[in-house]
């Protein structure tokens, strides 16, 4: 790409409004993945869902398609799903537990790390092919907290640099599990009609829940309700973190779950699993369990693919310019009280996935804003909310109310950057 | 015991229920439809193939009487916007056989295949279906309606109806 060409590209994004070609245009998706998710690291597993040796997942990395796979020295091995000798993927199922990996087609065999264990009828080789320069191809893979990144780019910074500040909300979210470690305990999977990037800003959009989650809001308990209720509390605010990252924070009295000052009144809706715990657990465990039925009270959106969001991740896969998938993905504490477990899958199930109360609507306003973005695609998309009262925190990070654009802003700054960036990724 | 299909009467009822109830989803008459359901009626559409045990898994819909009617109540009440620009559909409903049948109670299984469109865009979505329902002199009902999404493990899309 020639360097005007990608000056052009990057100009299309300003600080506070997009071009709406953005979410359109096939040549800047194909564009985007080049530059950013062959690029940025990429999130592709949480560790509890591949959890003992040879336990896997499919995934994919932009429109590539990986394995995350656990190998016997417990490393964390993200493999390109592609066979070395003519290219048939080697994996076809979305997890499971293996020994290795063996192509369908004539039965080249790889490990767990990759590497070429078999080739059938060997003499068509011999002075032809060393096993040991075919390998799966391996991508970096580093985790923090136990949620694992891959990237293409061998010059990428450490994943722990990229997370930056975002490691503190990161902490924070696992709070949420309560010393117990955190586990997948079920995933929602739905696609939407419309580009990656409007997934992305939703996360970080306070401004659309009262009105898009009317419908939810009506079927919810009044506490429940009121803990939404952050479109007029000062305290509820969006923070950029850099990198593209932010965090939209809805319920700052769960922002940190090991602060407790005593004056919440625990849930009565969760009064039978009070009832179920007592002799078990004490009663400051009950409580610290109680306070994190709702999960974190805030929105950590890691750019460019995955938000921790609540008591849940959100999973973005680009699949084409106008088509997106994602994933729900609940979390519970592993070891940690069923009866609680279960609670948080039925939290879960009434808000997301294809028949929850929330997510069907959330779609439902992704796909029209991607059919009404053809209308003169040059005409900019506005992400300049709450910039008159952006100011920048104690701890350096620009900070406006959670209905604020500031997480958006934050998104298409980083967007803007890697879409300059040359070929050695240099802006 | 496919061959009693149509000569047991109590089949016969379940299978009229089965097919009231397909028109009223497509319809979109929940109210009416949710009163197609026991008290202590279940409707269930799981992401895991196997389980039985819906309430240790992650479903996509697991409503008893009180979800069913929130969720009635939400597909009417004009608040949400998926409901409000639903998909029309259609369903066929066949390929019976019966699990299990007694004076009380009859357990069918079912093929359903779904289209829906909406905004120039077709879906199809196909299921297995399981009904127990419970045959009464004051109306049959059903006590437990699970819908096996042949994608379910996948990514589902539907918008704004009920399967």
């Amino acid at each position: 790409m020639e360097t005007a060409d990608a000056a052009r590209h990057a100009d299309l994004a300003g600080t506070d409004r997009v071009a709406g070609r953005l979410y359109t245009d096939p040549e800047l998706f194909d564009l985007e993945m080049e530059k950013i998710f062959y690029k940025s690291w990429v999130w592709v597993a949480h560790e509890s869902e591949i959890p003992e040796a040879g336990s896997f997942k499919t995934m994919q990395i932009g429109k590539q398609p990986v394995i995350v796979v656990r190998d016997r020295k417990g490393n964390f091995n993200t493999l390109l799903n592609r066979c070395r000798h003519r290219g048939a993927t080697v994996c076809d199922v979305s997890k499971g537990k293996a020994n290795g990996f063996t192509c369908p087609y004539h039965n080249w065999s790889y490990a767990l790390d990759g590497r070429l264990r078999g080739i059938p009828y060997p003499e068509g080789y011999e002075d032809v092919v060393e096993k040991a320069d075919f390998p799966l191809r391996k991508l970096r893979t580093e985790s923090h907290l136990g949620m694992i990144f891959a990237t293409f780019n061998e010059d990428a910074e450490p994943l722990e640099d990229f997370l930056g500040d975002a490691k503190i909300w990161m902490e924070r979210f696992f709070k949420q599990t309560n010393g117990y470690a955190p586990k997948v305990i079920g995933v929602h999977k739905f696609r939407f009609r419309g580009n990656w990037k409007i997934q992305l800003e939703n996360t970080t959009d306070g401004y659309h829940f009262p009105m898009v989650h009317k419908s939810w809001m009506a079927s919810v308990d009044a506490e429940t309700a009121d803990m939404m209720s952050f479109m007029n509390d000062p305290e509820a605010v969006t923070h950029a973190l850099g990198n593209g990252h932010s965090v939209a924070i809805m319920a700052k009295a769960h922002m940190d779950l090991d602060e407790d000052d005593g004056t919440e009144e625990i849930q009565p809706r969760f009064q039978h699993l009070v009832d179920a715990m007592q002799g078990e657990y004490s009663d400051a465990e009950i409580r610290r369990i109680m306070r994190s039925m709702h999960g974190c009270g805030f929105n950590l959106n890691l750019f460019p693919n995955i938000g921790m969001s609540s008591a849940f991740f959100r999973v973005l896969i680009p699949i084409s310019v106008d088509e997106t998938e994602i994933w729900h993905m609940a979390i519970g504490m592993d070891g940690g009280p069923e009866i609680v477990n279960q609670e948080r899958l039925r939290i879960h199930e009434h808000f997301q996935g294809p028949f929850g109360f929330g997510s069907p609507d959330d779609a439902e306003g992704w796909d029209r804003v991607q059919q009404g973005a053809h209308a003169d695609p040059e005409m900019p998309i506005l992400v300049n909310r709450g910039l008159n009262r952006e100011v920048t925190s104690p701890e350096g990070w620009p900070t406006s109310h959670v209905t604020d654009e500031t997480g958006m802003r934050e998104a298409y700054a980083q967007w803007k950057k890697m879409m300059a960036a040359d070929e050695k990724g240099d802006a | 015991m496919s061959e009693i299909l149509f000569t047991d009467e109590r089949v016969v009822r379940a299978i009229s229920l089965i097919w009231s109830e397909a028109k009223l989803l497509d319809d979109k008459n929940y109210p009416e439809w949710q009163e197609l359901f026991t008290d202590d009626g279940i409707y269930v559409v799981p992401i895991d193939p196997e389980t039985e045990d819906f309430a240790s898994s992650l479903n996509m819909v697991y409503d008893d009487k009180r979800m069913r009617e929130m969720r009635v109540e939400r597909m009417m009440q004009g608040f949400s916007p998926s409901a409000v620009a639903a998909a029309r559909t259609v369903r066929t409903v066949s390929r019976f056989t019966v699990e299990s049948v007694s004076d009380s109670e009859v357990t069918l299984k079912s093929a359903q295949i779904l289209s829906a469109y909406k905004r120039n865009h077709f879906d199809t979505l196909g299921a297995e279906l399981t009904h127990t329902i419970v045959l009464d002199e004051g109306g049959d009902r059903i006590k437990l309606k699970v819908v096996r999404l042949i994608n379910s493990e996948e990514a589902v899309t539907a918008s704004g109806y009920l399967l």
